[in-house]
């Protein structure tokens, strides 16, 4: 028995890596909810646009690097994430000009932008892979650990030891900002309440005089925003990789629906659900357990529910039994 | 139309004796490899490694009266059955005396019972080191320069008790070699009185490992041993490791033993140890000063490997004074062991002058041959630890 222990295995093992992962599904799901809110179409180019926006500021921190400007014992990346961002709403805007507007014009049905969007992905796929190849890249500098493991085993000289990384660090932080700064914008200021407008009603938005190809541009330029900064984090806590962005598209979505299509409050509940439900799920809870239970008591299998293999399978069946018994989601959404 | 007739007989017949003539000063190797697939890069060197041998031997003029060894490259694709066989085959029809290959242990297998074994042809493959082949049936047709993973197991398992572990954590690459390489480890370590904790596969490619390393961790144990590659899922199981500071120290298999490893995971990785099949001495220098004289690289994985396989080969017929499979394939474990005069490459001409004079040779060659068993090499491994940011070479075993 010794509960201390259990609490810093849980801490380190389920608890931190979930917070960080959450944070990072729920500002790629915000993005998606977005575009579906708004725009009205599920966008599969998200996960390739965060990966473009990270690949840009990967570039950027090499810059910068070899340039010798670092920012002490934060990473370099957080100062090249300016012009990832820039990067990233140029693509999108350009994108949307060139593909998305002609079948706005026609007022297409969704599934068709739907598949369009799937084309834009494979674009965004192969020119990421063409400019920084498809390897890992390692852009993280600074300091590694805010709690060493190490160091917090020396301090309190428990068995277990606490990692807490500046990057899980950096990306809790930047999520609770970003939220704050969308939800203020989308509440308080003209625009933000125009794009609501929108949102709820296209054709009373329009007779209100609202500019509808204004409410589309600032709805990308958030949404690249969104992507850079969940693309990046998810980058440097991770790492770098093109076709880890594609497989995060499902998770992303997951997210995003279990919450509630079109809702920004049910996309940051939904990261956290699904991040919490794959961690969980795939843990092998022995540790924790031989610390809580009497001697008598204690587990001698792993107690893991599902091999780590089925991570991905987790999200699936979470998505399946949202949709068969509550199709708008947690938080009131569009039904899909 | 009579003329034509003659003619065309005429023809045959110089043709046929022409080939006759030509048939006992000819021997014809196949080079089965994957030149195309996952170890295409892999693939150019070993078949020049084997090639400088043919190139040897041929210029020596000592092998079975001055003859002429030429080799015949097919493509083994690594992976698909179907095209090894095909290409296996193929180098029958042309008639080849011995077939150097397969390289990847699934494709050898099936080249063996589909080509090999109908056909009564000798392989000798210088990389496949799956165990499943050594209890395979060949009729004494196949032998390999290179050892089996369960020799790798048995190598890990001594090293890890001569340094006090008690227990090990398992995770393994999922594909064939990362599963019998860690059954072997499992099953020797267990046979010297160890304990696996857990076996738990991992994926390659994925960005983020801490789900996998929470599993293990949770089974705990002294040491965690990863036999993955060291480009791939295995430098993001160890990275997440000591992320989360679950183990400091790491077991690493051949396949995680390179410069890369420890400069990517920076010092942290100091202290872990490991193997990888190598051998020390002159026969791996002069074959390297050979190959670089040819203009290659002769330290990549397996190019000695491949001279030796071609080498046992020529030594083997000249033992038997034949090129006929069933002749000679009794003696290519009597060339390849003691006793007799040590062979080193570079020394075949007086290899094969020894064996015409009717005297006993123990091919040493690049990779340090001992065929054991049912003819593989019994493997000599480096044993690596990482020290200072750098694999070093502790010993040999």
């Amino acid at each position: 028995m010794d509960l201390l222990n259990a609490l810093i295995a849980f801490l380190n093992y389920v608890f931190i890596p979930g917070v960080a992962y959450g944070s990072q599904l729920a500002l790629g799901a915000l993005g998606v909810t977005l575009v579906y809110g708004i725009l009205r179409f599920s966008n599969f180019a998200h996960g390739d646009t965060m990966a473009m926006g990270a690949m840009a500021t990967v570039l950027m921190t090499w810059l910068f690097q070899s340039w010798g400007i670092s920012l002490g014992p934060l990473p370099t990346a957080l100062l090249a994430l300016p012009f990832g961002i820039l990067f990233a709403i140029g693509l999108v805007l350009f994108t949307d000009r060139a593909v998305y507007k002609f079948y706005r014009v026609k007022k297409a049905k969704p599934v068709i932008l739907v598949i369009v969007s799937l084309g834009i992905t494979f674009i965004y796929n192969g020119v990421t892979r063409f400019i920084i190849g498809t390897n890992d890249q390692n852009f993280f500098d600074g300091e590694r650990f805010i709690i060493s493991a190490r160091e917090f085993k020396k301090a309190t000289g428990l068995a277990e030891g606490l990692s807490f990384k500046t990057t899980q660090g950096i990306t809790i932080v930047t999520a609770i900002i970003v939220v704050a700064l969308l939800f203020w914008f989308l509440n308080r200021t003209r625009a933000g309440k125009s794009m609501r407008a929108y949102s709820d009603n296209e054709d009373l938005a329009l007779l209100s005089g609202i500019n509808p190809e204004r409410v589309v541009m600032i709805t990308w330029i958030i949404v690249a925003t969104l992507a850079t900064i969940a693309g990046v984090l998810y980058g440097l806590d991770k790492s770098f990789k093109p076709f880890v962005y594609f497989q995060l598209l499902l998770p992303i979505f997951a997210s995003a629906i279990v919450g509630g299509l079109g809702n920004p409050l049910g996309a940051i509940a939904g990261g956290f659900v699904i991040a919490f439900s794959e961690v969980t799920i795939t843990y092998a809870w022995k540790k924790v357990l031989v610390y809580m239970m009497p001697e008598s008591l204690e587990p001698s299998g792993l107690v893991q529910l599902l091999s780590t293999d089925y991570k991905f399978a987790v999200s699936f069946v979470i998505l399946l039994i949202v949709l068969l018994f509550k199709p708008t989601g947690l938080f009131k959404g569009q039904s899909v | 139309m009579k003329k034509m007739l003659m003619a065309t007989t005429a023809a045959a017949l110089v043709a046929t004796s022409a080939m006759a003539g030509g048939h006992a000063k000819e021997v014809k190797l196949g080079i089965l490899f994957g030149f195309t697939g996952p170890i295409e890069s892999l693939a150019g060197p070993m078949a020049m490694g084997a090639e400088i041998a043919m190139k040897e031997a041929t210029d020596s003029g000592m092998l079975l009266d001055s003859a002429t060894v030429t080799g015949i490259r097919a493509d083994s694709s690594c992976i698909d059955n179907g095209i090894a066989v095909a290409a296996g085959e193929r180098l029958i029809s042309e008639g080849i005396n011995g077939l150097i290959g397969a390289d990847c242990s699934g494709v050898t297998g099936a080249v063996l019972q589909s080509v090999a074994i109908p056909n009564g042809l000798v392989m000798i493959s210088p990389s496949a080191t799956s165990p499943g082949l050594s209890t395979m049936e060949d009729n004494g047709l196949f032998f390999r320069t290179s050892p089996s993973d369960a020799r790798e197991g048995e190598v890990m398992a001594e090293i890890l008790q001569e340094r006090g572990v008690k227990s090990i954590a398992l995770t393994y690459t999922n594909n064939d070699y990362g599963k019998g390489l860690a059954d072997a480890i499992e099953s020797s370590f267990k046979a010297v009185g160890g304990e696996v904790t857990i076996v738990a596969a991992h994926e390659d490619g994925k960005a983020d490992y801490s789900a996998e390393v929470g599993a293990l961790a949770s089974a705990g144990g002294d040491l965690l041993v990863v036999a993955g590659y060291l480009d791939q899922g295995g430098a993001g199981i160890i990275k997440s490791a000591l992320d989360a500071g679950a183990w400091e120290q790491f077991g690493l298999p051949g396949g995680m033993i390179g410069d890369n490893l420890p400069k990517n995971i920076g010092p942290d990785l100091d202290g872990s140890y490991g193997q990888i099949a190598g051998s020390q001495g002159d026969g791996i220098d002069k074959f390297v000063a050979m190959a670089k004289e040819a203009g290659f690289d002769g330290t990549g994985p397996y190019a000695p490997e491949s001279y030796d396989a071609a080498a046992l080969f020529m030594m083997a017929m000249q033992a038997a004074d034949s090129t006929d499979p069933a002749d000679y394939k009794d003696k290519i474990l009597e060339v390849a062991n003691a006793p007799g005069e040590k062979i080193y490459p570079g020394d075949l001409a007086k290899a094969f002058e020894l064996i015409k004079a009717g005297k006993d040779v123990d091919y040493v060659g690049a990779s340090a041959v001992e065929l054991i068993g049912p003819g593989e090499n019994a493997g000599t491994y480096r044993m690596i630890e990482v020290k200072n940011g750098k694999n070093e070479t502790i010993g040999f075993k």
